[in-house]
């Protein structure tokens, strides 16, 4: 069998995944928007990521620790079921699930983790939304004898109480972050003025890929070993690539790590699936790709959700890790140049799709993989049966069984 | 356009007084426009030679929480963009010397719409703007086309910016260069005289613009030793926080004008 690879085509998309351009622009996005305490931190972290990226004693050890600790290749599932009960194409899963601490979040908080080792800092901060990043950074810090500080928004500390004590109980110092409106988004303010303060001794490993350049690349990069796993696996399962694929988009690093292996395979489609909260007519969503505009937050040119004066507006979203009012910058561009699809899952086909998996294929998912299912159920009975796409199932449910066991009233 | 700006004006004239300016930071707006506004008109008598405001933004990431919580109120009360040019118009009709510079982040500029915004900005009477996350990286953005509407783009110089990025920092800078004495954000720790003054002589070395001094600086006697050697010193925070203990705008009005009374006493006796 004849594996076509990336480098055989000249297709329309051969540029895209040339981006980033030295200056970490995605076309007009990106950018190093910060101040300048962090420009010099931001060059240094530049400096060491292109010496070590391509540096094949860094990628043995990173290969080593995805392999034996967190248990890669995660398996391609075919949700054979699930795929007959909706009538239409092979739904196959990317089981970022079954990784140590349950979500893609670690592939990168590995890589970034050991950048800090080499870099020399002692300590490592992260800004968490649903937690699973700051499990996931406190696991690596707490393996590699790293002191740890967590932020996470005050109203994600309560909702998400669970992995709040998994962080504790791995030795890291969860800080609830009081100011704005309680979120991801101010956990990474908070995050940022924290690295401002402590930059001579401090790593801060960004959970996706948003941020100033080079984190948008860095963690995308880190991420892209789902989508190299998938393309892979697809080949050897399913004998061709997949017709589509499928991802939640919350900054977006589940997603980017999926599709950037496939933005040349032109006959590859994409789909990048938005919070869309209540409904993109209520205002209550996470959607800046699809009701949002270009702006500046958070180091990074990208689409987000401001008002007319520039004044970053509330978001919603069932899910505490989509609960963010921007998006990577690679993101907006791949909406602009049109090689990816982005759309909406409002917070009542999400849960639906979460029970339904759980029903059909004894798979818990986690609400934020739950709008990538939730949009598998509107695509997949519009595709043939001989049809394949890949959803990345990133993340797994357990965290949320609080959450849903609210809406379903029931206090523990 | 004035070759001439008034930054330049104010500090050649404290310079041939042999003292450093007193620069003096509050948000636009809070607590309201009105008493705001007042506060504003009244900088200059007690003894503020040029006058921050600042454009309130939900997401203030180099600034502590005393300003963060200033930005929250004053868009609380309704300040938006064009209210704080309202504001600088209004205080124009009243003052033509002060120099007047707007400080902020880069989105509600962004979203305002950048040649509008510089229009505006230099029609009501803005001398210079500082954008906190707008590094040299990005001049293109902002820092030339205001250069272009005769506004001066204000740098900001850190513990952390070392001799080899000092130049492109400099680069297009004009006005002054704001030298934050603390790796940190704003109302945090005092400054070390000593390595201040250090940091200070080396700027010196790459610029003929006046520095300042800023972030950490809240008393008299702190404007008094860092203005020994700088050409300016900025206190925020404190100023702020007088609005935020004030019981009512009119406390809110005395209490910050009080505290410029005696920053400029300080400034006064600092050489």
């Amino acid at each position: 069998m004849s594996m076509p690879t990336q480098a055989d085509k000249a297709s329309k998309f051969s540029d895209l995944a040339q981006q980033p351009d030295s200056r970490g622009h995605f076309g007009p996005y990106g950018g190093r928007f910060v101040s300048e305490t962090l420009s010099f931190a931001l060059e240094e972290l530049e400096k060491v990521y292109a010496s070590l990226r391509d540096d094949p004693e860094f990628q043995a050890d990173f290969d080593y620790d995805l392999k034996h600790y967190v248990g890669r290749p995660s398996p391609l599932y075919h949700a054979d079921r699930w795929s007959r009960e909706l009538g239409g194409a092979q739904i196959w899963l990317k089981r970022e699930d079954l990784n140590h601490t349950g979500a893609h979040k670690v592939n990168n908080t590995i890589g970034q983790a050991l950048l800090a080792k080499k870099a020399g800092k002692p300590r490592v901060i992260a800004e968490t939304g649903a937690g699973q990043h700051g499990v996931a950074t406190a696991t690596v810090a707490a393996r590699l004898g790293l002191k740890c500080d967590i932020y996470m928004g005050a109203e994600d500390v309560e909702r998400q109480k669970l992995n709040v004590y998994r962080m504790r109980l791995l030795g890291a110092n969860v800080i609830a972050v009081e100011s704005g409106s309680r979120t991801l988004k101010d956990a990474m303010n908070e995050a940022m003025r924290d690295w401002v303060t402590n930059v001579d001794d401090t790593f801060y490993i960004i959970g996706t890929v948003a941020g100033p350049h080079p984190y948008p690349e860095m963690v995308r990069d880190f991420n892209a070993v789902v989508g190299r796993e998938a393309r892979r696996q697809s080949l050897e399962q399913i004998g061709r690539l997949p017709d589509a694929l499928i991802a939640c988009v919350g900054g977006g690093s589940n997603a980017m790590g999926l599709f950037y292996p496939f933005l040349q395979d032109e006959e590859v489609a994409m789909y990048g699936v938005e919070a869309g909260g209540k409904g993109l007519e209520t205002g209550q969503h996470a959607a800046p790709l699809n009701a949002g505009q270009p702006g500046v937050l958070h180091g990074n040119r990208t689409y987000l959700m401001s008002d007319e004066g520039g004044q970053i507006i509330d978001t919603h979203s069932i899910s505490a890790g989509l609960d963010y009012p921007g998006v990577g910058p690679e993101h907006a561009w791949l909406k602009d140049v049109g090689r990816v699809n982005y759309v909406t899952a409002n917070d009542d086909k999400v849960l639906e799709a979460f029970r339904e998996l759980t029903h059909v294929e004894g798979i818990m998912p986690a609400l934020e993989s739950a709008h990538a299912l939730a949009y598998a159920k509107v695509l997949a009975p519009t595709m043939r049966t001989d049809e394949h796409l890949i959803v990345n199932l990133s993340g797994r449910g357990d965290k949320d069984i609080l959450t849903v066991a609210k809406i379903d009233g029931i206090e523990f | 356009m004035n070759t001439v700006s008034r930054l330049d004006q104010r500090f050649a004239a404290l310079k041939s007084e042999n003292r450093p300016a007193l620069v003096t930071y509050i948000t636009a707006g809070d607590t309201s426009f009105e008493s705001s506004l007042e506060i504003l008109k009244g900088l200059p008598a007690a003894g503020a030679d040029v006058i921050e405001l600042g454009m309130p933004f939900t997401d203030p990431m180099a600034d502590g929480p005393a300003i963060q919580k200033a930005a929250l109120r004053a868009l609380e009360a309704g300040q938006t963009q064009a209210k704080t040019l309202e504001m600088v118009r209004a205080f124009r009709q009243h003052d033509q010397d002060t120099p007047l510079v707007l400080m902020g982040y880069y989105n509600p500029i962004h979203r305002y719409g950048v040649e509008r915004f510089l229009s505006d900005a230099a029609s009501a009477g803005i001398d210079g703007l500082i954008v906190v996350d707008l590094p040299p990286e990005h001049d293109e953005e902002l820092c030339l086309p205001a250069a272009r509407h005769g506004i001066n783009f204000i740098r900001l110089a850190t513990p952390t910016t070392d001799a080899k990025r000092l130049p492109k920092v400099i680069e297009n800078a004009s006005g002054f260069i704001y030298y934050v004495s603390v790796a940190g954000v704003t109302g945090g720790q005092a400054p070390t005289p000593q390595r201040v003054e250090q940091a200070v002589g080396q700027l010196r070395e790459h610029t003929q613009l006046p520095i300042a001094v800023g972030f950490g600086i809240r008393s008299a006697e702190q404007a008094a030793t860092i203005g020994r050697f700088s050409d300016a010193i900025v206190v925020g925070t404190a100023l702020v926080e007088c609005i935020e203990r004030a019981a009512t705008p009119r406390d809110a009005i005395e209490a910050v004008h009080d505290l410029t009374r005696e920053l400029a006493a300080g400034v006064r006796r600092a050489r």
